[in-house]
């Protein structure tokens, strides 16, 4: 542990943090726009700055190392100004789009010029002007928008591992990009969004069929339900439906990551195909019934099988895509009610 | 999972054998590369040269069917230099000098032969994991999809134990289980020996607790069938009502005509499902179940951890949760017990299940836990055998390799392995409704070497027909080079060309696991 002095209170913090993490486990609130935990600090944004004793230069916390003794100062003027004009320099060169984006709301760009008060860039020159790269099947980026901050390219890199995109460093064109910017769906990209989730602003963002914004939307945590891995994921939904999904920043399994059928495979909860009544043959065909019908049904045919031919006439396939408690009271049903063991699932498909 | 996915990124021996994680298990797929771009060697064991294969530190191609062979062959060669852990050996395990005995016979020259692969690879391979003390074996249903699946199985814990790898942080013996809860369907009793938490159903102290918890009289103390003894008990009349939840075996499991015409001929079937799947078609009657969107519950995932699932938004048009609609039909067979909702069943479960004992709703929020945790105070257990083998001392069990039930002929001269795409999920009842993954993949397909396609006439694209014992189907042919000229792939996902027409030569006798991942096929052009 080391002393340091935060905004004239003292701390006692791990050695091993950095600035960023002990103004965090101080309850400090430090602007920050290519930071993620999970990444090699980067540094590339400068929107952390903060004054240390004796250090002439404004100092990134998320990459400074704390030291015992070291005294800092979060929010003076001369902070505060050092981050006003990193946003005014990135706004110098970003689409004033904010009153049609599909990520205002959610966009820390635009939390921070509206915290520190920036209304539009005030250097004048030339803005990137690029086509949007659409190819990918789930998401889209919108070059204009990308503040380099480098976090896809980190995320895809250091985390996913598979590579795709490289900041492509071509002095005012610098982007962050698949490979001679062929595009997604001619690169390695394998879908997962990992660096959509990660994207501070709008560049990159999921297709969507209609526009909805950010603040009509509830997210509920739960779990993915494809692979034994068992990621944590957000069900993003509106007016009742499920429209997308997105990882938990943070946690075991999966550490704020997901893979494609994860990020982008929600349709079918609300697909038109759904089952929504209860069917019963008649004639040979299933028609639409009553849930009373069905289940009076099912319990005399329960019933019957059971007098004319024993419990272990009766068997049931449990599964393993239902949740432990509809396992529990299934096989609880055949045992304990219907009185056989005849109960397994495709544990071995 | 012995251990827990976050140990992947500290192992710095990573041993790959019938798990094609990156795809199947995309998540741990890149914890798998990222030990690996830390600096941890990574061995790969595989039919297919798969996407972890091209930064394997040693690839062993081996034939489908012979992972009993390889492990023997490293375990023997393991011994004979002297690099097995015998402190460990001596401390935590019982008869080692059987398995020392069995494994003899598997020397490096015969199993490079039965396992088509290089023998300096196997050495290599074996001494890379035997001398690392944070060595983790990660595995599959390329392990476990045999008629051998459950020896496959006891020699991989053979090779971890010899090693000392059981027991220890960034080890252990890695089973990645499939689907969402599989883990937590075997955990509550979706076996027909087993209640919640593998209390066995013939043990009678078992039964005489399960009786006084569900106030019943009379559990049957006999085990029961399993699904495929099920299929067949339709077919000799025995079986008369058949009960299906969440299942698609018209398309998921082994020899497909065989499972249609069991649930054709069967007097009663109930599915209970979210879609219309190709088995709901076939039942008398079809009931709306809640997607797990639409519910709460808990699902266990492969390293064991309970982990909450949450409603997100109300059931689609008619449909009710799977437990209320259990609940339901309990009720009127006389059986009257009320949950108000899911966590009330968590309380029974734990009630009765040793290794759920301290987990309730209330300790989930922050949260997953991963049992064992018996007591509510009980933080949850990162790896299993901490202290010592669950069973007292791990035991060495000597296997033998006997190879597959069918192997190629004159008539059937390849063979056909099947399994997973990163695009899709099982039988694709719900990926199969995601616009963007059926462009990427569209459809069934079979991957055949260039030089198997080229002697036989075949280009990328076009549309072959495959044929096994048990039946035949179309498919279209997918050109690669990622598999030897005797062996082609299929994916199992599609109901249209599916794969398990063709599969569902034989069963392990003792897990009855069907062997998916090796059938005699013969390969024709169609027309
Ligand atoms: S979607 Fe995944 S693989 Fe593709 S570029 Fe983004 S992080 Fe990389
Ligand atoms: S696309 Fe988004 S995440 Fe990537 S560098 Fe640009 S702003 Fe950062
Ligand atoms: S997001 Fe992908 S890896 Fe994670 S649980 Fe879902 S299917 Fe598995
Ligand atoms: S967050 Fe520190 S430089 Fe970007």
């Amino acid at each position: 542990m080391v002393k340091i002095e935060i905004n004239d209170v003292t701390y006692d913090v791990p050695e091993d943090f950095t600035v960023l993490q002990a103004c965090e486990q101080a309850g400090i609130d430090i602007p920050t726009l290519c930071n993620d935990d999970r990444l090699v600090a980067h540094a590339a944004c400068r929107m952390c700055l903060v004054e240390v004793e004796g250090m002439r230069n404004l100092m990134t916390a998320c990459s400074l190392k704390v030291s015992d003794g070291m005294k800092v100062k979060t929010h003076t003027p001369k902070v505060i100004e050092a981050r006003r004009s990193v946003l005014d320099l990135l706004m110098s060169n970003h689409p004033n789009d904010c009153l049609t984006c599909e990520k205002s709301g959610e966009c820390k760009l635009q939390d921070y010029c509206y915290e520190y008060g920036v209304e539009r860039g005030s250097f004048v020159g030339e803005r990137r002007d690029l086509p949007p790269d659409e190819s990918n099947e789930f998401y889209d980026y919108d070059r204009n928008k990308c503040i380099l901050c480098g976090r896809c390219v980190r995320v895809c890199e250091e985390l996913q591992c598979t590579h795709a995109l490289t900041i492509d460093n071509r002095g005012f064109g610098a982007l962050a990009d698949t490979p001679f910017r062929a595009g997604r769906a001619e690169s390695t990209c394998v879908s997962c969004g990992n660096c959509v989730a990660v994207c501070p602003v709008g560049a990159l963002l999921p297709k969507r069929e209609k526009r909805i914004r950010a603040w009509d939307t509830k997210k509920v945590k739960t779990t993915c339900t494809y692979c034994g891995v068992g990621c944590q994921l957000e069900l993003i939904t509106h007016k009742g439906k499920v429209i997308g999904s997105k990882p938990v920043e943070q946690g075991e399994p999966n550490h704020g990551l997901l893979c494609v059928k994860g990020s982008y495979a929600t349709d079918f909860i609300n697909h038109e195909e759904r089952l929504k009544t209860p069917l019963i043959r008649r004639n040979g065909v299933l028609e639409e019934a009553s849930w009373n019908a069905a289940f009076d049904l099912i319990v005399s045919k329960i019933k019957e099988t059971k007098e004319k031919y024993g419990s272990n006439s009766l068997g049931g396939f449990t599964s393993a895509r239902c949740t432990n408690e509809d396992n529990y009271l299934f096989q609880k049903l055949f045992r304990a009610v219907i009185g056989t063991n005849n109960v397994d699932h495709c544990a071995r498909l | 999972m012995t251990n827990s996915i976050s140990e992947v990124v500290d192992n710095d021996v990573i041993f790959v054998i019938g798990t094609n994680t990156t795809e199947n298990h995309p998540v741990i797929g890149t914890q798998i590369k990222r030990a690996k771009a830390k600096g941890a060697k990574l061995i790969v064991a595989e039919p297919r040269r798969i996407e972890l294969a091209e930064e394997a530190d040693v690839f062993l191609q081996i034939k489908p069917g012979s992972n009993i062979a390889l492990l023997n062959g490293m375990l023997n060669y393991i011994i004979e230099n002297d690099l097995h852990d015998k402190e460990y050996i001596a401390e935590r395990t019982e008869n080692f000098e059987e398995l020392k005995e069995s494994v003899k016979s598997y020397t490096l020259e015969r199993v490079a032969e039965i396992c088509d692969v290089d023998k300096d690879d196997i050495a290599k391979a074996a001494r890379m994991y035997a001398e690392s003390d944070r060595a983790g074996i990660y595995y599959a249903m390329g392990i476990t999809q045999h008629r051998t699946g459950t020896h496959n199985v006891i020699a991989t814990s053979n090779l971890a134990l010899a090693c000392g790898n059981i027991g220890r942080e960034f080890t252990g013996v890695n089973p990645l289980r499939g689907q969402n809860n599989v883990q937590g369907a075997c955990d509550m009793g979706g076996l027909p020996a087993d209640y919640s938490g593998y209390q066995k159903v013939f043990n009678e102290d078992v039964a005489q607790k399960f009786e006084k918890a569900w106030g019943v009289e009379n559990l049957p103390r006999e085990g029961g069938l399993t699904i495929p003894d099920m299929l067949d008990a339709i077919g000799d009349g025995s079986l008369r009502f058949l009960y299906i939840m969440g299942e698609n075996p018209m398309v998921s499991d082994p020899d497909i005509n065989h499972v249609k015409h069991a649930l054709e001929s069967i007097d009663f079937l109930v599915v209970q499902d979210i879609f219309l799947t190709e088995t709901a078609e076939l039942a008398d009657v079809v009931l709306p179940a809640a997607s797990f969107a639409e519910k709460d519950g808990t699902f266990t995932n492969t390293e064991r951890r309970v982990q909450r699932v949450r409603k997100a938004i109300e059931p689609v048009g008619d449909s009710k949760p799977d437990w209320v609609i259990l609940m339901e039909i309990m009720r009127r067979l006389g059986y009257d017990k009320f949950y108000k909702d899911p966590s009330k069943i968590m309380e029974e479960i734990a009630s009765v299940t040793p290794q759920y004992g301290g987990i309730s709703y209330e300790r989930l929020e922050n949260g997953g836990l991963q049992w064992p945790c018996p007591t509510k105070d009980h933080p949850g257990t990162k790896y299993l055998h901490k202290e010592k083998i669950a069973r007292g001392k791990g035991l060495f069990h000597p296997v033998e390799h006997i190879g597959s039930a069918e192997t190629k002929d004159e008539e059937y001269p390849f063979i056909l392995t099947t399994g997973r795409i990163l695009y899709h999920y099982h039988t694709r009842s719900m990926t199969g409704r995601e616009e963007g993954l059926n462009k990427i993949a569209p459809s069934s397909f079979i991957e055949i070497n260039k030089c198997t396609a080229d002697k036989l006439g075949f280009k990328d694209g076009e549309t072959i027909k495959v044929s096994s014992r048990r039946g035949s189907v179309d498919v279209v042919v997918k050109v690669t080079d990622i598999i030897d000229e005797d062996v082609v792939f299929m994916p199992f996902h599609y109901a249209c060309g599916a794969a398990n027409y063709l599969t569902g030569a034989a069963l392990d006798p003792i897990s009855k696991i069907p062997e998916y991942k090796v059938s005699a096929v013969k390969l024709e052009k169609v027309g």
